[in-house]
């Protein structure tokens, strides 16, 4: 069987679903940043294909800019987790919520 | 040559600065007293010079500008001074007697609480009427009418711890408000008139140049004249406004003397008197002078019989001459209206002050018996011409010349406007007899009035009654001056039917007066036609009627003393009527003031509360509303945060797509 680009973006599509479904559903921050990272990484699956299948480079460019990013998020991130959890014993996202009325 | 007319009102002014502003650090009443009433007696002293100076000097008029004021378009007004006979003559008047009422002051109020407050006041009084009077075009005399007003609220709310004091220092506020604001619109209308064929102008010599460019007669100089004379009624307290002036004996004496009978309530005739051209070319207008004049002199009378307040007799005897004085300005006798408000001022200021003396002696008797009885009310009074006869002879003499008999000073200038009223081609005999009867009305309550103050049994309380001193000399030396004024006073006015029969005696005031009236008089053609025998016959009614008024007051409260009490019992609803003045009051409360009150509390609670206050709360809760109603979109929960994020974006994606 002959993997085309169509399989590519139904597997990234499903992949970005998963993502978003776990980002609105789970409640553990660090899950939803996983998921997060899955969206990305859906993201950048598609890139890739596209890019193999056009013939065009500017796709996989696109994917080192999307990973460096994700890695500085990645950072910021945590760290955020890390003070939130030192304030709070709870990296909850329902307890975050201090804007709150 | 007249270059420092600007002295004149600045000494009162000066006068006011320092007591007003340092008083409080002075404290002394001797030096704020002497600054006071040097600062008068100083203006006083320029005012001869000038008088003297004019009254050499071929040229009448002249003007000194001493300042730019503002320049609008074609309108340039300045701060500039008229020196002519008739300012000349007012302005000895205001500052020769309110020399004396400064003087008569340091007695009179010595002791009072504010007497610095009172000096500057009594100052600034004297520096708006000298404005009043000396202003040369009608907004400088406007700044001065104000003036006047503004310290008559002062000094009437003098005691504004006392509360019908402070409400009749606002009823004659209020009241003169009404009167000024026909002056404003008088003065708009005459501005836009005389601009209408291109001069622009306020200043008066320039409006009388320019009177000629109305119609004579006609509608515009009509309503411009009645809506000046609305402002004089006001001011000098004609009917229909001349509710305040009786309130406003609440003041203290000397400011009754000086603002309530001598000076401020004369500014409107001295208005009249200043635009005669004006006034002249409207018949209309002067018909209604006239009439309110002659009412208001018989209608304030009849309230003069009923009061025991001795400073309100006087006050509605001072409505009534001043009613004198408008009916000669409505019958074209400029001359014997300023006549009478000259003879008026010494005789009346007279008879105040000596009223003020009186109780004087009588609160310091009710003070020493520690009594707390109305030293005002004459039925506490009764046999003081022995107890002050300086006071008493003074007062005598004033009432001889009040009631007109011969020689006395308003013998002259009364019934010249008499006579001018009977012969002018503008007056009438209904309005001689008015007149006349007004003129026997007032000799009656007048010797009402002495004889119950003065004559009769001691009423005072047996504990007071021989407490009563007479008072010291800075009191009762301008009551000396004035009471010689008031007796001799008329001889500068003697009428050319006695002058000619007599000898050659010149009638010194019409002549001196001659320059400001006599044109108007010549253009209209108003003169006085009679023969001698009429003008004698009519002065000899009018003394008659005088007499008969003395006769009846000697036999009711001297000869008969019970006589009043059945009179008032047999008339009692006439007599209630009377006491109450004529329910006036009432009768504006219920017609104007309370009507008013009612719209501005209905204004008040619905207006102003319901709607502006409606709309202002109601923009608020309406924006608080919808933040109430928006809130609930802000869970705070990330997860709703994000799947409203998803939500939009997948719509976005699909309005792309599916477009």
């Amino acid at each position: 069987m002959i993997v085309s680009v169509q399989h590519y973006m139904v597997v990234s599509a499903i992949l970005f679903s998963l993502g978003t479904i776990g980002v609105l559903t789970r409640r553990n921050a660090i899950v939803v940043f996983m998921c997060i990272e899955l969206m990305l990484n859906a993201v950048n699956l598609t890139f890739i294909a596209l890019s193999s299948h056009l013939g065009n480079l500017d796709g996989q460019i696109f994917v080192l800019f999307i990973m460096t990013v994700a890695a500085a998020e990645a950072a910021v991130g945590l760290a955020l987790m890390i003070a939130f959890y030192r304030n709070r014993e709870s990296i909850d996202v329902e307890d975050f919520n201090l804007l709150k009325l | 040559m007249y270059d420092n007319l600007w002295l004149i009102p600045f000494f009162p002014l000066l006068g006011f600065l320092i007591n007003g502003l340092l008083g409080r650090k002075i404290k002394n009443e001797k030096v704020i007293g002497t600054i006071g009433t040097l600062a008068i007696f100083a203006s006083f002293i320029v005012s001869c010079m000038y008088f003297v100076r004019l009254l050499g000097d071929d040229i009448k008029t002249h003007e000194t500008i001493v300042a730019s004021w503002m320049t609008m378009g074609p309108l340039s007004i300045d701060w500039g001074f008229l020196l002519d006979p008739l300012s000349a003559l007012m302005i000895l008047n205001v500052t020769g007697l309110s020399t004396l009422i400064h003087l008569y002051s340091i007695g009179y109020m010595h002791g009072e609480d504010g007497y610095a407050r009172f000096f500057a006041y009594l100052n600034l009084f004297t520096f708006a009427m000298l404005m009043l009077v000396l202003g040369n075009n009608a907004l400088v005399m406007f700044v001065g009418w104000e003036g006047v007003g503004l310290c008559s609220y002062l000094l009437i709310g003098y005691y504004y711890e006392k509360k019908s004091a402070s409400d009749a220092g606002k009823k004659a506020f209020v009241v003169n408000r009404v009167g000024d604001f026909g002056f404003l619109i008088g003065l708009f209308t005459l501005f836009w008139a005389l601009g209408q064929n291109g001069v622009w102008t306020i200043n008066f010599t320039e409006i009388a140049a320019n009177t000629g460019s109305l119609e004579n007669g006609g509608i515009i100089v009509t309503i411009i004249t009645l809506c000046f004379f609305l402002g004089a009624t006001g001011k000098s307290a004609q009917i229909p406004l001349y509710t305040w002036l009786p309130d406003a004996m609440e003041g203290p004496t000397p400011v009754s003397a000086l603002i309530h009978a001598a000076t401020m309530v004369t500014a409107g005739v001295y208005m009249i008197g200043r635009m005669n051209g004006l006034f002249a070319m409207a018949p209309d207008t002067m018909m209604t002078i006239a009439i309110v004049g002659a009412a208001t002199a018989i209608f304030a009378a009849t309230i003069g019989f009923a009061q025991n307040d001795i400073k309100r007799v006087l006050a509605y005897s001072t409505v009534s001459q001043l009613g004198y004085m408008f009916l000669a300005m409505g019958v074209g006798a400029f001359t014997a209206g300023i006549f009478h408000l000259l003879t008026h001022a010494f005789f009346k200021a007279c008879l105040f002050l000596g009223s003020g003396s009186v109780i004087h002696g009588l609160h310091h008797a009710y003070h020493h018996a520690h009594l707390h009885d109305d030293a005002q009310d004459m039925r506490n009074m009764g046999g003081i011409r022995k107890k002050m006869p300086i006071t008493f002879v003074t007062f005598f003499l004033s009432t001889l010349a009040i009631c007109g008999l011969p020689f006395f000073s308003a013998f002259f200038s009364k019934d010249e406007i008499l006579w001018w009223s009977f012969a002018s081609p503008r007056g009438h005999w209904i309005l001689w007899l008015v007149g006349t009867a007004a003129a026997g009305m007032t000799a009656f309550y007048m010797f009402r009035l002495v004889f119950m103050t003065f004559f009769g049994k001691q009423k005072t309380d047996a504990r007071a009654k021989d407490h009563i001193p007479e008072s010291p000399l800075v009191m009762t030396l301008p009551l000396i001056i004035l009471a010689t004024l008031a007796t001799f006073g008329g001889l500068i006015g003697v009428p050319h039917v006695i002058g000619n029969t007599v000898g050659h005696i010149p009638n010194l005031i019409q002549d001196f007066l001659a320059p400001v009236f006599a044109h108007t008089q010549e253009l209209h053609h108003i003169h006085a036609h009679g023969t001698a025998a009429v003008e004698f016959g009519l002065m000899g009614v009018s003394v008659g009627i005088g007499l008969v008024g003395i006769g009846l007051a000697w036999i009711m409260y001297c000869k008969y003393p019970e006589i009043p009490a059945r009179v008032c019992n047999r008339f009692s609803r006439l007599h209630k009527a009377v006491y109450n003045k004529w329910y006036v009051d009432e009768l504006y409360d219920a017609l104007i003031v309370n009507p008013t009150k009612r719209l501005g509390t209905g204004l008040w609670q619905f207006f102003d509360v319901r709607i502006v206050d409606g709309i202002v709360n109601g923009l608020g809760r309406c924006i608080r509303g919808t933040g109430e109603l928006l809130r609930h979109t802000q869970t705070g929960y990330t997860h709703s945060y994000a799947m409203s994020m998803v939500i939009g974006v997948v719509l976005i994606i699909a309005i792309c797509v599916f477009q």
